[in-house]
C-alpha cells in the first residue's frame, strides 16, 4: 500500500484530535488554538495536494478503516472529484482562519475565542470527513458534525444571531432527518451502506418504491442543507447575522460540501442510469435550478443589507451548480460546469463576504446606501469586492465567465435552449445588484456627513491578516478565470468525468 | 507567420495601467506612462502593417482552450490592422489632448480617468487583433466595463443615470453576443474569422442562421444602429477626450468592426446574399443614416449633435458591408479610419471650445471663429470632410460607397445610392450652420467675448494634427498603409482584385 493512501484518514483523524487538543491548549494561552489550527491545516493542504497528485497519476484511493473489508467495514474513497474538492475546502478554511485573526477580535468576545477556533476546526473536520468518505452512514456522521458546529458558530455572535441559528438548527435537523430516513430505506432494500457496493446492487431494484422514496428523501434532505430554492428560507438570516468569518466559510465551502453529497448520490450511488430511468427527472432538476437562479437574483435585488444581498446571491449561484448537475445526463459539459462553479463560487463568494465583513468592521456600514466613499477609505477591500463581483456577474476574464461559458455550452449541447436564456438573464440580474454596490462604493459622491455608526476601529487601517486573504481570493478570481479557459484543467476534468463514470471525456 | 508583436501591443496599455496607479501622487510621471505606452503601442501596431499589407497574417496563439478547436489568441489580418492602426494612432494624440484638457479644467479623479482609458484602448485594439469570436468577446466586455468610469466621470446623479443607461444597453448586448458566439461554435465547431465566412455554417438550418444573424446584430449594439442608439448621445456627458476617442472611435467602431467581421468573416457574403440578410442590414443602416441626420439637425448641444452625426456615419460603414460589393466593402473599411480622424477632430474642437469658453451650445458660439481661428478652421475641415466634399478624406470613402451601391445595380442599389447622397446632403445641413455661426455671426454685446483666447497648446496641437491628417489621407490615402491594407482585405474577402 502506497504511503499516500494513508493520507485521507490522517486528515480527518488529526482534525478531530486537534480540535480537542486546541480546547485544552486554549486554557494555557488564548492565542495558541489559532496557530495550532493554522499550522495543522497548512499541513493538510500539503498532503491534500499529494493526494490529488496521487489520484491523478495512480488512480482513486480506497482505504479500509481498521482493515475491515467493505461492505462490512467503513471505506474511505478518494477519487479525482473528492481530491479536488478537498484541496478547495482546505485552502478556503486556511484563508478563513487567517481572515478571522483580525475579524474575530472585533465580532466575538475574547473569552469565546478558544471555543470559536475549536468549533471551526471541528466543522472543518466534518467537512473533510464528508469529502472523503465512501459510506452513506459515515457520511451522515460527518454531516452532523459539520452542521452542529455550524449552528454553534452562528450563535456564537450572540444577540440577533440567536434566532437565525435556532431556525437553522430546526431546518438543518429536518434536513438531516430526511437524509438518514433515506439511508435507512435504501439500507432496508439493499442491505449495504457502502456506496460502491450499493451502486452495483441498485440497478436491480430501480422500480422498488422504497428505493425511489429513499432517493427523493435524501435529495430533499441535502437540498435543505444546500439551500436550494425554495428550501433556502433559513439561510439569508444566518448569513446576515453570523460572524463574517463564518458567513464566508459557509458560503464558500460548507454549502459546497453539502452539495457534494448530492453529486455523490447522483453519480456514484444512484448513477445517471437511475436519473435516465425516470423520464423527465433531469429536466425537473434543471427547472428547479432555473427557478432558483432567477428567484435568488430577484430577491437579491430587493435587499439593502449587503450580507443579506450576498446570501440571496448565493441561493442563485447554488442554482447554477444544480443546473449543471441536471444537465449532466445530457451533456458532459454540465458536470464541467458543476466542477468549475464549485471552485469559482467558493473563491468569489468567499471574497465578497470577507470584504462585506471588512466594511462592517472598519466603517460600521452594512446598508448599501451608506457605502459612499468606501473606495477611497478602504481601497484594497473595495478592489477585492469589485473583482469578485465582476466574477459573479461573469465578466471575462474572471472565473465566473468560465462557469457561465461551460453551462451555456452544456445547455446548447443538451438542446435545452431556455436555460441559455436564463443563464444570460441571470448574468444581467447579477449586474443589477452588484453594480449598485460598486456604484455606491466608487462613484456616488458622499454628502459629507460623517457616518454616526462609525466603528471603534476608526483611524486604524485594516489589518494585513484581513486584507491578504481578500486580495488572494480576488487575484484567484482572475487567475482561475484564465486557467479555466486554457486546456490546463483538462486532465483533471477528464479524470473526474471518468471517475464519476460519465463514460465520455471532452 | 508567428510573432509575439500583437501580444506586446496589447500589453502596453495594461502595463501602463499598472504603473499609473502607484504614481498617482506625481501627475507628470503618471501621464508619462500613458504617453509612453501609447507611442509604444502605436509603433508596435504599425510595425505589423507592412507584413500584413503583403497578405500575410500574423498569428499569436496564447493558449489552447478547453473547448475543442478554440484557442485564445490574436491573428492580425489586413482588416483588423486598419482598425488597430486607427485606434492606436489616435490614442497618442488624445493622450496629449487629455493632459491639456483635464488640467485646464482642473478635473477630479484624473488617475482613475487615465487608468480606465488604458483598459478601454486595450479592449479596442484587442478586438481589432482577435483571431476568433471568443477572444473578441473578452475584449468587448473589457471595453464595456472600463468605459463606465469614464462615462460617469462627473459623478453627478445625471452622469450616473447616463452610466446606468450605458450599461443597460451594452451589457444585454454582451449577453446576446455571447449567445451568438456559443451558437456559432455549437453549429460550426469553430469561431475563427475566416475570410468569406465559416464554411460549415452553411449547412445549418436557415431559420437558425437568420436568428443567429439578428443575435449578432443585437450583440453589436455598440455600433449604435437605430433604434438601439440612444445610449450614445446620453454618454456624451463624459469629458470631451472620452467622447472623442471612445464614442467616435474605440467603442462604436468596435461595434461596427464586429458587424463587418460577422458579414465578411463569420456568416459570409454568400449566405448573406442567399438568405436576403444583406437587404435587412442595408435597410437598417439606411434608416439610421437618414433619421440620425434629422435628429442631429435638431440638437443645440454641440456634442450631442456630433453624437447623432456619429450614429449616422457609423451606418455608412454598416451599409458598405451590407451591400456586399468590392467597392462598397472597400469604402466601409476606409471609412473606419477616415471617419475616425475627422470625427475625433470635431470632438476635440468641441472640447477645446469648452476649455476656452465654457460653452457647449451651438447658439452661444456666435463669432467664436474670430477668437479661436485654429480650432474653428480644424473644425471646418473635418465638417467638410464629413459631408464628403474634397479635398478631405471623407470624399474617398464615400465615393467608394457610392460606386459600390451603383455596382449592386438593381433598383435596390439605386435606392441605397440615393440614401447615401441624401444623407451627405443632410450632413451639410447640420454642419454648416455651426461654421456660419462661428465665423460670420456677430456675438452679443455683454458677454465679454474679448477675453476668449485659443485653448492651451496641449489641446490645440492634437486637433490640428488630426485635421491635417484628414487632408493628408485625401492626398495620400496610403498613409500608415491604410489603402494597401484595405485593398488586401478586399482581396482576402473576394479573392483577388
Amino acid at each position: 500500500m502506497n504511503f499516500v493512501e494513508h493520507f485521507p484518514v490522517l486528515i480527518v483523524g488529526l482534525s478531530m484530535f486537534l480540535a480537542y487538543t486546541m480546547l485544552l491548549a486554549g486554557y494555557l494561552n488564548r492565542r495558541l488554538p489559532f496557530y495550532m489550527s493554522l499550522a495543522m491545516n497548512s499541513f493538510f493542504l500539503i498532503i491534500s495536494l499529494f493526494i490529488l497528485n496521487h489520484v491523478l497519476t495512480v488512480g482513486p484511493i480506497r482505504y479500509w478503516q481498521g482493515g475491515w473489508r467493505p461492505p462490512w467495514g467503513i471505506e474511505y474513497v478518494v477519487d479525482a472529484m473528492n481530491a479536488y474538492l478537498l484541496v478547495i475546502v482546505i485552502s478556503m478554511v486556511i484563508l478563513g482562519l487567517i481572515y478571522s485573526r483580525g475579524n474575530v477580535r472585533y465580532e466575538i468576545e475574547e473569552r469565546k475565542h478558544t471555543t470559536f477556533y475549536t468549533l471551526v476546526q471541528l466543522m472543518a473536520a466534518g467537512l473533510y470527513g464528508i469529502t472523503i468518505t465512501g459510506d452513506l452512514f459515515n457520511m451522515f456522521i460527518w454531516l452532523e458534525i459539520a452542521s452542529l458546529t455550524a449552528y454553534a458558530l452562528i450563535a456564537v455572535a450572540g444577540g440577533r444571531a440567536l434566532r437565525p441559528a435556532y431556525n437553522y438548527v430546526i431546518m438543518g435537523s429536518i434536513g438531516a432527518c430526511f437524509y438518514i430516513f433515506g439511508v435507512c430505506w435504501i439500507y432496508s432494500v439493499t442491505g449495504t451502506l457502502n456506496m460502491a457496493d450499493m451502486r452495483l446492487l441498485l440497478p436491480l431494484v430501480y422500480d422498488n418504491k422504497a428505493v425511489q422514496m429513499a432517493f427523493a428523501m435524501m435529495v430533499v434532505g441535502v437540498m435543505i442543507k444546500a439551500y436550494i430554492f425554495p428550501l433556502h428560507l433559513w439561510q439569508p438570516d444566518v448569513y446576515t447575522y453570523a460572524p463574517s468569518t463564518i458567513s464566508s466559510m459557509m458560503a464558500s465551502v460548507h454549502v459546497k460540501v453539502m452539495f457534494y453529497i448530492l453529486i455523490r448520490m447522483v453519480f456514484s450511488v444512484f448513477t445517471l442510469d437511475f436519473i435516465k430511468h425516470f423520464i423527465g427527472l433531469d429536466m425537473l432538476i434543471c427547472w428547479v435550478a432555473a427557478i432558483a437562479i432567477l428567484a435568488g437574483s430577484i430577491w437579491a435585488i430587493k435587499q439593502r443589507n449587503l450580507k443579506r444581498m450576498l446570501a440571496y446571491s448565493s441561493v442563485s449561484q447554488m442554482g447554477y451548480i444544480l443546473l449543471g448537475l441536471g444537465l449532466s445526463p445530457l451533456s458532459p459539459w454540465g458536470l464541467v460546469g458543476v466542477v468549475a462553479h464549485i471552485l469559482n463560487h467558493a473563491i468569489g463568494k468567499g471574497c465578497l463576504f470577507m470584504s462585506a465583513g471588512a466594511f462592517a468592521q472598519q466603517e460600521g456600514v452594512r446598508d448599501i446606501r451608506k457605502f459612499e466613499g468606501l473606495g477611497k477609505k478602504m481601497p484594497y477591500a473595495s478592489a477585492a469586492f469589485t473583482i469578485a463581483a465582476l466574477s459573479m456577474i461573469g465578466i471575462p476574464p474572471t472565473a465566473g465567465f468560465a462557469s457561465k461559458l461551460f453551462l451555456i455550452l452544456a445547455s446548447l449541447d443538451a438542446s435545452q435552449y431556455p436555460f441559455v436564456a436564463i443563464l444570460l438573464l441571470s448574468g444581467l440580474l447579477n449586474l443589477v445588484y452588484f453594480w449598485r454596490v460598486i456604484d455606491q462604493i466608487y462613484f456616488v459622491k458622499s454628502d459629507g456627513t460623517e457616518n454616526p455608526a462609525k466603528a471603534k476601529e476608526k483611524g486604524k487601517s485594516l489589518p494585513l491578516s484581513m486584507t491578504a486573504p481578500m486580495l488572494i481570493l480576488a487575484a484567484l478570481c482572475i487567475i482561475m478565470g484564465i486557467i479555466w479557459l486554457t486546456d490546463v484543467p483538462l486532465p483533471l476534468i477528464n479524470h473526474i468525468l471518468s471517475n464519476l463514470r460519465m463514460g465520455v471525456t471532452i | 507567420m508567428e510573432s509575439m508583436t500583437p501580444l506586446l501591443a496589447i500589453l502596453c496599455p495594461a502595463i501602463a495601467a499598472a504603473l499609473i496607479l502607484p504614481s498617482r501622487k506625481h501627475p507628470n510621471i503618471r501621464e508619462g506612462w500613458t504617453i509612453a505606452a501609447s507611442v509604444a503601442m502605436f509603433l508596435l501596431v504599425l510595425s505589423m502593417a507592412p507584413v500584413v499589407a503583403k497578405g500575410e497574417t500574423i498569428k499569436c496563439i496564447l493558449f489552447q482552450s478547453m473547448f475543442k478547436d478554440i484557442y485564445i489568441g490574436f491573428k492580425v489580418d489586413a482588416f483588423g490592422e486598419i482598425f488597430a492602426i486607427t485606434a492606436s494612432s489616435l490614442w497618442v494624440l488624445v493622450s496629449i489632448y487629455s493632459i491639456g484638457y483635464m488640467r485646464a479644467l482642473n478635473e477630479h479623479a484624473q488617475t482613475r480617468y487615465f487608468f480606465a482609458f488604458c483598459f478601454a484602448i486595450m479592449g479596442a485594439v484587442g478586438v481589432a487583433l482577435s483571431a476568433n469570436l471568443v477572444t473578441m468577446f473578452i475584449f468587448f466586455e473589457i471595453i464595456t466595463i472600463s468605459t463606465y468610469p469614464l462615462v460617469i466621470h462627473e459623478q453627478t446623479p445625471e452622469a450616473l443615470r447616463a452610466g446606468h443607461k450605458y450599461l443597460a444597453y451594452l451589457m444585454p448586448a454582451g449577453a446576446f453576443l455571447l449567445f451568438g458566439i456559443m451558437t456559432t461554435y455549437y453549429l460550426s465547431g469553430t469561431t475563427d474569422f475566416t475570410p468569406g465566412g465559416i464554411k460549415s455554417l452553411a449547412s445549418a438550418p436557415q431559420l437558425i442562421l437568420i436568428v443567429l444573424f439578428f443575435t449578432f446584430l443585437l450583440g453589436f449594439m455598440k455600433a449604435a444602429w437605430m433604434p438601439f442608439h440612444s445610449w450614445l448621445p446620453t454618454a456624451m456627458i463624459a469629458p470631451s477626450p472620452v467622447s472623442a476617442l471612445l464614442h467616435a472611435v474605440a467603442v462604436v467602431k468596435a461595434g461596427v468592426f464586429g458587424i463587418v467581421r460577422i458579414v465578411g468573416y463569420v456568416i459570409g457574403m454568400d449566405l448573406m446574399q442567399q438568405l436576403g440578410l444583406w437587404l435587412i442590414l442595408a435597410g437598417i443602416a439606411s434608416f439610421t443614416m437618414i433619421v440620425a441626420s434629422f435628429f442631429a439637425i435638431s440638437q443645440d448641444n454641440l456634442k450631442r449633435r456630433l453624437a447623432y452625426s456619429t450614429i449616422s456615419q457609423l451606418s455608412y460603414i454598416i451599409l458598405g458591408a451590407a451591400l456586399l460589393t468590392k467597392d462598397s466593402m472597400l469604402g466601409a473599411m476606409l471609412h473606419i479610419p477616415f471617419h475616425g480622424y475627422m470625427k475625433i477632430t470635431l470632438f476635440l474642437c468641441a472640447g477645446a471650445i469648452l476649455v476656452a469658453t465654457g460653452k457647449t451650445r451651438i447658439s452661444e458660439m456666435a463669432g467664436i471663429g474670430k477668437r479661436m481661428p485654429v480650432t474653428m478652421l480644424a473644425f471646418s475641415i473635418a465638417a467638410i470632410g464629413m459631408a464628403g466634399i474634397p479635398p478631405v478624406c471623407g470624399f474617398i470613402s464615400k465615393l467608394y460607397l457610392c460606386l459600390g451601391a451603383w455596382a449592386v445595380g438593381s433598383p435596390y442599389g439605386m435606392i441605397f445610392l440615393a440614401v447615401i447622397l441624401i444623407s451627405s446632403l443632410l450632413d451639410i445641413v447640420y454642419f454648416f450652420p455651426i461654421i456660419l455661426t462661428a465665423f460670420f455671426k456677430k456675438p452679443t454685446e455683454e458677454s465679454g467675448e474679448e477675453k476668449i483666447k485659443e485653448a492651451p497648446l496641449l489641446v490645440v496641437v492634437p486637433l490640428t494634427i488630426t485635421a491635417i491628417f484628414s487632408l493628408v489621407f485625401f492626398i495620400y490615402p496610403n498613409t500608415f498603409y491604410i489603402s494597401d491594407l484595405a485593398r488586401m482585405a478586399i482581396s482576402n474577402l473576394f479573392g483577388g482584385v
